[in-house]
């Protein structure tokens, strides 16, 4: 690859991309990350012979992507410009689908999805993917994330371009801080103010860091964007280094995911070797390059200074605060530390403007949000949508309602950090502030959607366990609050309970929430808050049950 | 935990210090900063943490024993024990908590005749339950290896099994 010296030379490479991309070649794309587990990786290369076999290769072209967002139907895969959309496909159907599909442009009923009794063939037509917003998402499903050219063609790299041509520093923060993203990692604290702090800390060293430690059983969002996008995050990346001035980032990635850790690395490498990562970039002057570092299993790295102390070769404990890494991190230096789905954000921003971006949302969250949409749900996968969408439009429209005839009964949002949401809240609109309002929290967007068969303190318990286990041990409270409220749980579940249980549980849940050093602490007892505020008759009953 | 033999059918007494050496140059700078990439190099190569790797690590950089020590075990990656050929890794996420996992979790016991976080005998699986994996929809799901096997049930995870 010739290294681009100017903005003038990427817009040339994008343009020569654009035109050399044939019209007519249809397009094979098929999901080889989630849906890797049930044979994607098969029917890939099933397809690949297929098409030799038939000396196709003129014709047709088999694309390996990223996430489509459908994993409930994995194997999934789309065919354009048709855009028919097929699943659950197997090695023994690619040579039906070259021939009558691709070849003939016949439909092949028994791949399609199924909606209210109907097969319908055409993602347009599919209310899963109708009702969402793909913003983050944009290029996740559709490009080949190994393939940098893929993305630069879907005008990738084109924001930092933009930044480094005729935008300063303040200019891009003052976007940032006008589109009102927050954080999405959890907290939801305003990007462009984050980013405000770190460029005002003194320093002439200063760091990004990705947060990609997402941990939160029932996430998936980001290792979907990094498998599926990775491109997206770097240029993020990019962008906030220009911002702030910062030469130097790293990816802190889960060594659970494999697939993100291996496209992660080649797209550093390519976008290295294409001088969008190095010195002088885009002959503007600006330096910057990225490190990707796995973590090494520990859910309460997920915190900021948890993730420092763990790149700097510590235990992963967290450290109070202040000072905050934007004045005092890595090393002591300033540092920005956002999560992966926020940095997707940036080149949307930056690229499209603040004022579009600011259009999509509520009052006070800005933009879309990605959920992992898991439980029992008939369409588990992951989900794009406006802030102030409603939890029913996301379980019941696109999430195509509950599994074999069951009631809706909770919706466990923001994983160990949130909370369970009754169905009384199906049609509240979710954004930072009314999730917190009901009980829960955004976190990072786990959102398991529970049926009438799901017992309510033994989910407690499930997430008391968890905590329990990654406590970091550094502070009481958490430590051994998690500790007490897990054996009363567990006690009560062994129809042991006592009445008094219950308002030793809340004061338990109460304290450790009051006086954690850390949000793993501060949080750990909210699912046994929620369940014990919106269904403490279950508790009721298991303790009455012994007696 | 010497008398343990390792996948390679090595010796834990006679560990291979060769290849500490060989993966030890690859690290310029083997400062505090390195110690977690360095440590995943080492379990890489010798399958897990041998006590005389660690003790090496902390004679050549200096960093105490008693630090390595202390990364080492408060991560969930790191193991101080020899462990089998294939590591088959139970979500205990939510979404497969819900979905089932419990049972197949006994199950593999059940196959495997060992507990939760032990080896099998003959060194051929180590069978840990893990947090998240982020294959929420396809619960519930084991990793073995770096393959992933979703949408189990007790029937699918004992023919995957004895595939092995």
């Amino acid at each position: 690859m010739d290294k681009l010296e100017t903005c003038d030379d990427l817009e040339r490479l994008r343009k020569s991309l654009v035109s050399e991309e044939s019209k007519e070649k249809i397009r094979i794309l098929i999901c080889t990350t989630g849906c890797r587990a049930l044979g994607a990786e098969e029917v890939y290369r099933t397809f690949q012979a297929e098409i030799e076999n038939q000396s196709l290769a003129d014709k047709v072209e088999i694309i390996d992507t990223g996430c489509q967002g459908l994993c409930t139907r994995a194997p999934v895969l789309t065919i354009e410009p048709m855009g028919v959309f097929y699943g659950r496909v197997t090695e023994n159907d690619v040579h039906e689908i070259i021939s009558r599909t691709v070849l003939k442009g016949e439909v092949i009923e028994r791949l399609c999805y199924t909606q209210e009794g109907k097969r319908i063939p055409y993602i347009k037509d599919i209310d899963f993917y109708r009702k969402q917003k793909k913003l983050v998402l944009r290029n996740c499903g559709s490009i080949n994330p190994k393939n940098i050219n893929d993305y630069i063609k879907r005008n990738g790299y084109a924001a930092i371009s933009k930044a480094l041509s005729g935008m300063s520093a303040e200019d891009v923060i003052h976007e940032v801080v006008s589109s009102g993203l927050r954080g999405r990692g959890g907290a939801g604290f305003p990007t462009g103010k984050k980013w405000e702090l770190a460029k005002n800390a003194k320093g002439d060293v200063k760091y990004v860091i990705c947060n990609g430690d997402e941990g939160d059983p029932g996430a998936f969002m980001d290792r979907a964007v990094l498998e599926g996008d990775p491109h997206s995050v770097i240029e993020g990346m990019l962008i906030c280094a220009y911002a702030i001035g910062s030469g130097k980032g790293i990816i802190y990635v889960r060594e659970e995911y494999p697939i993100a850790v291996e496209h992660l690395n080649i797209a550093v490498d390519n976008a290295r070797s294409l001088g969008l990562l190095g010195e002088n970039i885009l002959g503007s002057g600006f330096c910057f390059d990225i490190e990707v570092k796995m973590g090494a299993g520990a859910f309460v790295c997920g915190e900021e200074t948890a993730l420092i102390a763990s790149i700097e070769g510590r235990r992963g404990m967290p450290c109070p605060r202040p000072p905050y890494p934007s004045t005092s991190g890595l090393w002591g230096k300033p540092t920005n530390i956002n999560n992966v789905e926020t940095l997707a954000n940036i080149p949307v921003i930056i690229f499209e403007g603040a004022d579009s971006y600011r259009s999509i949302g509520t009052e006070t969250s800005k933009g879309t949000k990605i959920f992992a949409l898991a439980g029992n749900v008939n369409n588990t996968g992951l989900v794009e949508v406006p802030m102030g969408t409603s939890l029913r439009e996301i379980v019941f429209d696109i999430g195509g309602g509950i599994p074999k005839r069951k009631q809706f009964k909770a919706a466990q949002m923001g994983g160990p950090s949130g909370g369970c949401v009754p169905e009384k809240y199906l049609d509240t609109p979710i954004d930072y502030e009314s999730v917190k309002e009901i009980g829960a929290i955004m976190g990072s967007g786990g959102l398991i959607i529970m049926d009438d068969s799901t017992s309510m303190v033994e989910i407690a318990r499930y997430f008391m366990e968890f905590c329990q286990n990654e406590s970091c041990g550094k502070c009481t409270p958490c430590r051994v609050g998690t500790q007490r409220m897990l054996e009363i749980l567990t006690r009560i579940l062994a129809g042991e309970g006592k009445k008094e249980d219950l308002s030793l549980l809340s004061e338990l849940a109460e304290v450790t929430r009051n006086s954690s050093l850390c949000g793993l602490g501060q949080t750990s007892a909210n699912p046994v808050i929620s369940t014990l505020y919106y269904f403490q008759n279950e508790y009721e009953e298991l303790i009455a049950e012994k007696v | 935990m010497k008398d343990n033999v390792t996948p390679d059918k090595t010796s834990a007494r006679e560990v291979d210090l060769s290849r500490f050496r060989s993966i030890i140059a690859k690290y310029s700078d083997t400062t505090l900063s390195e110690l977690v990439p360095v440590l995943q190099s080492l379990q890489d190569s010798y399958g897990y943490l041998p006590m005389e790797v660690l003790e090496e690590l902390s004679a050549s950089t200096g960093i105490p024993l008693s630090k390595i020590y202390g990364v080492v075990t408060f991560y969930a990656q790191f193991h101080l024990e020899p462990r089998g050929k294939h590591i088959v890794k139970l979500c205990s996420g939510t979404a497969c908590h819900i979905k089932g996992a419990p049972d197949i979790e006994k199950r593999i016991a059940d196959i495997l005749q060992v507990e939760e976080g032990q080896t099998t005998q003959d060194y051929k699986f180590t069978y840990k339950a893990v947090a998240c994996i982020g294959a929420c929809f396809l619960a519930p799901v084991m990793m073995i290896d770096d393959r992933y096997y979703g949408k189990l049930t007790e029937e699918k995870t004992e023919n995957i099994l004895k595939n092995y």
